[in-house]
């Protein structure tokens, strides 16, 4: 049997070219599964009884001679809050635990047209809100690197399932880091396309105007390939960006001779040592790639965490009012229907998806909107257009994606200010709305990965790629 | 309005907590507003920021209305969206009374 290539882009050709077999790069992903998974949990469902038949309907159609898709064959994990038709969803809750959707998230059904294989759906903080996964119903995900430390989150389950290789590539959603910051912590590159890039139909909605389905790869060429597959405009995503999915592998060799990366002087501060010194690298990398540097200032990005967990939680408020125990999911039963709601919520939501509930109920009460959600909202325009006067300087911008390597379970699970604090650097992207990229640039304390971020404006993929793929280039020569 | 000097307290736990229909036994509801009241002390920071002449912002990219035409299209399946349902009745979500014992 023929070796097994660990990219998606090398599997695809090698399967189409008839090299290997769809079958035999499925058993290969599906045996690392049985050899780490237990250790792991990167998945809430692995299906691979039904990978195995995918696999061999793709051989099938190879021998036959009928046409593929571009991605014939490539194994892929999608997080747990993608709805897969017939196929349990549970966002990691045991609201909706046992639920099977009536019908696919467009990105599912685009990966299975395009020929990708699902293995499974992965863990994540139950309804995607957290930084480590380790607010799961079903226990949390264990960092492939070192299991005694969390892989991040919330897409926790995606991440450590490509830094395992349980497959090549995997999706995530990011409303506030969700992708990068567990991409940064596994040591596995993790984008974040630009707001209405790729539609969220069938992506369990957790705040509507932050929310957006992203790759993880082992390679910047990987995740631009996945990123193109999955984008372009969807009628059932009224948010849907009305254009074409723009090409982006191609930008990953296109070198950085002549753009502008913005350094930011005003950085929020609180990263470790060491991940300042990466990010330090990486711009003496990029400037020696033939990039220019430009200091920039963002006033606002340390006002971007109280901005975001007021108007987070506030949509979130709104959009998990309808797991009520009526049409799917867990029923508590009682004498009335306000007392069914109550109790249902009350047994099938853990203790962060409740804070955040009632932080944002609390933001849009009566005497308090004013004050917190309105004002939130304000804050979100002057970080807007903080970055609209920075990128009339600069083509991207660079950051850490995680203020700290990968840290010990149980080290910030009982303050949540302090895993809010995770995401300082991951926020900002998505008040705005722009793209951003994680990409693995060397190690800090205790030998554990540093992502470094890059930013870009709307639309800005081509050229967020052109750095993530320098980066990547130089990351070869750091420590 | 300032959010400086406004902690939340137990009694706004237990308020928001029913408006948001989650029934939250009176220990949770201590542990819950000392908890939230460190975030929300968090969030005074936004108080040093002058905010007048800014308006809000509720989307990343102004949105209309986006309709499609008026035509017959096929919909979800009624049994296998009923048989998610926790109860269901003569192809109908099956719910307790409305006005309970309670009320």
């Amino acid at each position: 049997m023929a070796t097994i290539p660990t990219t998606a882009s090398a599997i695809a050709a090698a399967i189409a070219s008839k090299q290997i077999t769809a079958r035999e790069v499925i058993d290969s992903y599906l045996a690392q599964i049985t050899a780490r998974e237990t250790d792991i949990h990167a998945f809430n469902l692995v299906t691979a009884d039904a990978a195995r038949a995918h696999a061999d309907a793709i051989d099938a159609d190879i021998a036959a001679g009928r046409p593929i898709g571009p991605l014939a064959g490539v194994p892929i994990a999608f997080k747990d809050n993608m709805c897969t038709h017939g196929i349990e969803t549970t966002c990691s809750s045991k609201i909706l635990e046992g639920w099977k959707p009536p019908y696919d998230a467009t990105v599912v059904s685009r990966l299975r047209d395009a020929g990708a294989v699902m293995v499974g759906k992965t863990n994540l903080d139950e309804f995607a809100m957290g930084s480590s996964t380790e607010n799961s119903a079903f226990g949390p995900t264990r960092n492939p690197l070192d299991t005694s430390r969390v892989p991040g989150g919330s897409s926790g389950g995606s991440a450590a399932a490509v830094a395992a290789g349980f497959a090549p590539v995997s999706l995530g959603s990011d409303t506030g880091g969700s992708i990068r910051q567990p991409a940064a912590l596994c040591g596995v590159v993790g984008v974040k396309p630009t707001y209405g890039l790729v539609s969220r139909y069938g992506l369990c909605a957790y705040a509507s105007s932050l929310d957006q389905i992203g790759p993880f790869a082992t390679t910047v060429a990987d995740a631009a390939l996945i990123t193109e597959a999955i984008a372009g405009h969807d009628v059932m995503d009224s948010t849907s960006i009305p254009q074409p999915a723009p090409a982006l592998v191609a930008s990953v060799t296109q070198g950085v001779a002549g753009m502008r990366i913005g350094r930011v002087t005003d950085l929020p501060a609180g990263a470790e040592p060491e991940v300042i010194a990466r990010l330090n690298e990486a711009f003496t990398a990029l400037e020696a790639a033939g990039a220019t540097i430009v200091d920039i200032t963002l006033p606002s990005l340390s006002y971007a965490l109280t901005a975001y967990y007021l108007i987070a939680p506030a949509e979130a408020s709104s959009n998990l009012a309808r797991y009520d125990g009526v049409r799917y999911g867990l029923r508590v039963n009682a004498v009335d229907t306000n007392s069914m709601y109550g109790a249902t919520r009350a047994a099938g939501f853990g203790d962060e998806v409740k804070r955040r509930i009632m932080l944002g109920t609390y933001a849009l009460s009566a005497g308090y909107y004013d004050a917190y959600y309105g004002k939130a909202l304000k804050v979100r325009r002057l970080i807007s257009e903080d970055f609209e006067r920075a990128y009339a300087q600069v083509d991207v911008i660079l950051t850490p994606t995680s203020p700290v390597v990968a840290f010990p379970f149980g080290d910030k699970v009982d303050d949540p200010m302090a895993m809010y604090l995770c995401d300082i650097y991951t926020i900002p992207t998505n008040l705005a709305g722009h793209p951003a990229m994680s990409v693995p640039f060397g190690t800090g304390a205790h030998g554990l990965p540093v992502g470094i971020q890059v930013l870009a404006p709307a639309l800005g993929e081509a050229p967020m790629f052109r750095v993530g793929g320098a980066l990547e280039q130089a990351a070869g020569g750091v420590k | 309005m300032s959010t400086s000097g406004t902690p939340i307290s137990a009694a706004d736990v237990a308020k928001v907590a029913r408006l948001a229909r989650l029934d939250i036994d009176e220990a949770h509801v201590v542990h819950f507003a000392e908890q939230l009241a460190k975030v929300m002390g968090h969030f005074s920071d936004i108080d040093a920021l002058d905010l007048s002449g800014v308006g809000p912002m509720t989307q990343p990219f102004p949105l209309v209305n986006v309709l499609r035409e008026d035509v017959e299209q096929p919909c979800l399946d009624t049994d296998e969206v009923l048989a998610a349902a926790p109860s269901s009745d003569q192809r109908r979500f099956r719910v307790p009374p409305i006005i309970g014992l309670d009320d």
